[in-house]
């Protein structure tokens, strides 16, 4: 209570205060706890998708070894040490913004951009791969080597496809925000009182980035399950 | 009368003044507001026409089922009626009704904010529920669908020829809307509310709506996701939930019900937050039992999502889980409980006045507990085998569904209609509105417990001619349910233009919302309240009236 009274003295005058706020602090309370409320949202979502993956793995596990054994874990793993290092260039990005250095922010964000987009033209590789090999369910799908195990393969493929893709799809919205957040950098809006978009942008991020982190392992590298 | 209190002598003749519905004028001012009162209003008409839509359906399963024989509609329009009746209630009417509308309004009044924490998700919210019911209703006038609201694999994914994939998307959409309105809730009451506004200073109703956006937090991206797959799989005729492809439609049951149980909690805690405020207003006494009514519902939102699988008894899942389930669903009778004992404990040698938000929370008292308690009958395997899928089943739910949440929202309609409008409702016709709803529910749907039980299966549009009596009867109700709603549609219109003004607190009610002019200015309060009282200190705000009229 005694901070509102504190931020009473100064919070009609910062130009990105909105009026429904008491002062920045509240502001950017608010939205912190907002995105971290989106992420659980985001959490569930993923959580659902992937606890049925985990129900099907049990039950095929050797259609599943088989499966993940046709995916490519050197272009998957440069995809991961790619996002990784986009991490940590959005965090340093977010640091750059609290000690208000738009140059440091810029090239931040932007190899934070061009990393992000690294990742998707590998995944677009791998994708164009996958198409020309028969490995997108639906009526294309083609599997020769055990032909009892086809149908498990597909399955698996179509959350190899529905995973990836949805993660793909939050890469896609994550770049278009990182452009207007460089937009908003660009006319130095952020400094050390009001950061909280780039912070925001920072933690949305991580998260896809974790997300793939999960993904990585289940998708590609787990193939060890002995034969049920 | 006792209707004036200090409220009303400080802040009489304001009423006049500048207030969020004359601040602007024009359609724009209105499309793009984001004024969280502009936007409740919004909800309020858009899920108006959308209710009036699914009882439209309601009423012509109902008039179907006055003969024995399938004669008004075929067996294909009765699915299609039965699954469009289901789909427009459950996501386009009770899921938002009464957060969308009372919780948008009253949320930041009743925590001393400006606003909602983001205002222009706030308006996106509506503009997805607006989407989604466009989609829903393109779906209606091309042909309807015919799933039935659950959307059950394989019928919904291979052989339905109607439009699946249509409504799905629907309610995709309309649930991103329930999570963004959810999200803004839980922030707003984290971070907005007034000086010297604790936690246990809260109403229950913040409580309710609390407990509310987490549950639509965390459950409906799992609906979400499960409509992709199953829009995914309908597309492109992969297997995620087919049997023959090597996929399993139980987990679909599974996955459907881990977010459309704990929807049932989305759509009726709000209302038990609703019976809190309009009890106590109405006793004139603090809530028995305050922090146990808080905390009851944070617990029925936990435990809501430990019980789907009661849904599945019959369905082929293994009976060691159907009983653990079965054990865990009867422990949701714990806080429900708790809530109802302690209403009533507040209600005991009270002095209530009988207007009408009190007659509908009697009423949802009494109907809720009904549909609580049969819930256990269904709960215990042995007889949900013997009554699933039958008319008990339809009895329980609309019980909770109508009888709870239904009243609940006319009672926060009526009780939070002077300080939306301005304006008094007429007391003598809603009144006489809340009797008919009341008999008229009991009548339509009492009836279709001892149907259930005698063994009429629900969705079919023909019977054996056995079961005629209590159809006619349940028809009967429903047409005097069908008055009763349409009353208030009419005499709240009216009161617009003609009720008494109402001044800032005609209920002599304690409470945030209750201290600032009727209608609220745009930004609520004029300056930041500071609250210093309990919720529901009736019993200061008798002492304090009782010495101002000694003076």
């Amino acid at each position: 209570m005694s901070d509102i009274a504190a931020g009473n003295e100064h919070h009609h005058h910062h130009p990105f205060l909105q009026h429904h706020f008491e002062d920045l602090g509240q502001q950017h309370e608010a939205s912190t706890l907002g995105m971290w409320m989106f992420l659980s949202t985001e959490i569930l979502f993923f959580g659902g998708i992937l606890c049925a993956y985990w129900i099907y793995r049990v039950m095929y596990p050797e259609a599943w070894a088989l499966a993940a054994h046709q995916q490519n874990a050197l272009y998957g793993g440069i995809n991961t040490i790619v996002l990784i290092i986009s991490s940590l260039t959005m965090a340093l990005a977010v640091r750059a913004a609290q000690l208000g250095s738009r140059t440091w922010q810029l090239i931040m964000l932007f190899t934070t951009l061009i990393f992000g987009s690294i990742f998707l033209v590998v995944k677009g590789i791998e994708y164009s791969m996958h198409w020309h090999e028969g490995l997108f369910p639906g009526s294309h799908f083609t599997w020769h080597e055990h032909p009892a195990l086809a149908q498990k393969v597909q399955l698996f493929m179509c959350f190899y496809w529905g995973m990836t893709g949805l993660h793909a799809l939050h890469m896609v919205i994550g770049a278009g925000l990182l452009l207007w957040i460089i937009g908003r950098a660009w006319r130095n809006d952020f400094g050390p009182e009001y950061y909280a978009p780039v912070e925001i942008m920072g933690l949305y991020w991580h998260f896809v980035d974790i997300v793939w982190i999960f993904l990585f392992p289940f998708l590609y590298l787990i193939h060890g399950v002995h034969h049920g | 009368m006792t209707t004036a209190t200090l409220h009303d002598v400080r802040l009489s003749g304001a009423t006049t003044s500048r207030n969020y519905i004359n601040d602007e004028y024009g359609a724009l001012s209105w499309l793009l507001t984001k004024d969280h009162k502009r936007i409740a209003i919004l909800y309020l008409l858009s899920i108006s026409v959308l209710f009036v839509l699914g009882g439209f359906f309601a009423m012509m399963m109902r008039i179907e089922l006055l003969t024995p024989a399938g004669d008004l509609l075929t067996s294909d329009t009765y699915n299609k009626f039965f699954t469009l009746h289901g789909v427009v209630m459950i996501f386009f009417f009770l899921i938002p009704a009464i957060p969308a509308v009372l919780g948008n309004f009253l949320l930041p009044i009743q925590l001393g904010a400006k606003d909602l924490a983001f205002p222009k998700i706030n308006l996106l919210s509506w503009y997805l529920y607006m989407a989604a019911a466009i989609i829903g209703l393109v779906v209606i006038v091309t042909g309807g669908v015919d799933t039935g609201w659950t959307f059950y694999t394989p019928f919904s994914t291979q052989y339905s020829n109607t439009h699946v994939f249509g409504t799905t998307f629907a309610a995709f959409i309309a649930g991103f809307s329930s999570i963004l309105t959810g999200l803004n809730f839980i922030v707003t009451i984290h971070r907005m509310r007034a000086p010297g506004l604790t936690w246990y200073r809260l109403p229950l109703f913040v409580w309710a709506l609390y407990a509310t956006s987490v549950v639509m937090l965390l459950a409906t991206p799992v609906l979400a996701i499960t409509l992709t797959m199953l829009m995914i799989e309908r597309t492109i005729g992969v297997g995620f939930f087919d049997p023959s492809l090597g996929g399993d439609p139980l987990l679909y049951q599974h996955m459907f019900w881990f977010y459309s149980h704990p929807a049932v909690y989305i759509m009726i805690l709000p209302a038990m937050g609703v019976a809190s405020d309009v009890v106590a207003a109405f006793t004139r006494k603090k809530i028995f039992g305050y922090r146990f009514v808080a905390f009851s519902s944070l617990a029925i939102a936990f435990l809501g999502f430990l019980v789907w699988a009661h849904h599945m008894f019959v369905a082929g899942i293994s009976v060691y889980s159907a009983l653990i389930f079965a054990f865990l669903s009867f422990f949701v009778a714990v806080p429900s409980a708790i809530k109802v004992f302690n209403w009533t404990a507040t209600l005991y040698r009270a002095s209530v006045s009988w207007q009408t938000p009190m007659l509908y929370i009697l009423g949802f008292i009494g109907l809720f507990t009904i549909g609580g308690v049969t819930g256990l009958f269904l709960a215990s395997l042995g007889l949900d085998i013997h009554v699933t899928d039958t008319y008990f089943v339809v009895a329980h739910f609309h019980y909770v569904m109508v009888g709870g949440t239904v009243m609940a929202y006319l009672a926060g309609i009526h009780y939070w209609w002077p300080k939306i409008t301005g304006r008094m409702y007429p007391e003598w016709w809603a009144r006489l509105a809340a009797l008919l709803v009341f008999v008229g529910f009991n009548l339509t749907f009492f009836p279709q417990f001892i149907l259930g039980y005698l063994g009429m299966p629900r969705r079919y549009h023909a019977y054996a001619p056995e079961f005629q009596v209590l159809n006619v009867l349940s028809t009967a109700g429903a047409s005097v349910l069908a008055v009763g709603y349409v009353l208030p549609i009419i005499y709240l219109v009216w009161s617009i233009w003609f009720g008494r003004p109402a001044g800032p607190n005609p209920w002599g009610a304690v409470g945030l919302e209750w201290t600032t002019s009727s209608p609220p200015p745009k930004e609520n309060f004029h300056e930041t309240p500071v609250v210093t009282w309990d919720a529901y200190d009736y019993p200061a705000m008798m002492k304090a009236m009782g010495e101002t009229q000694n003076v």
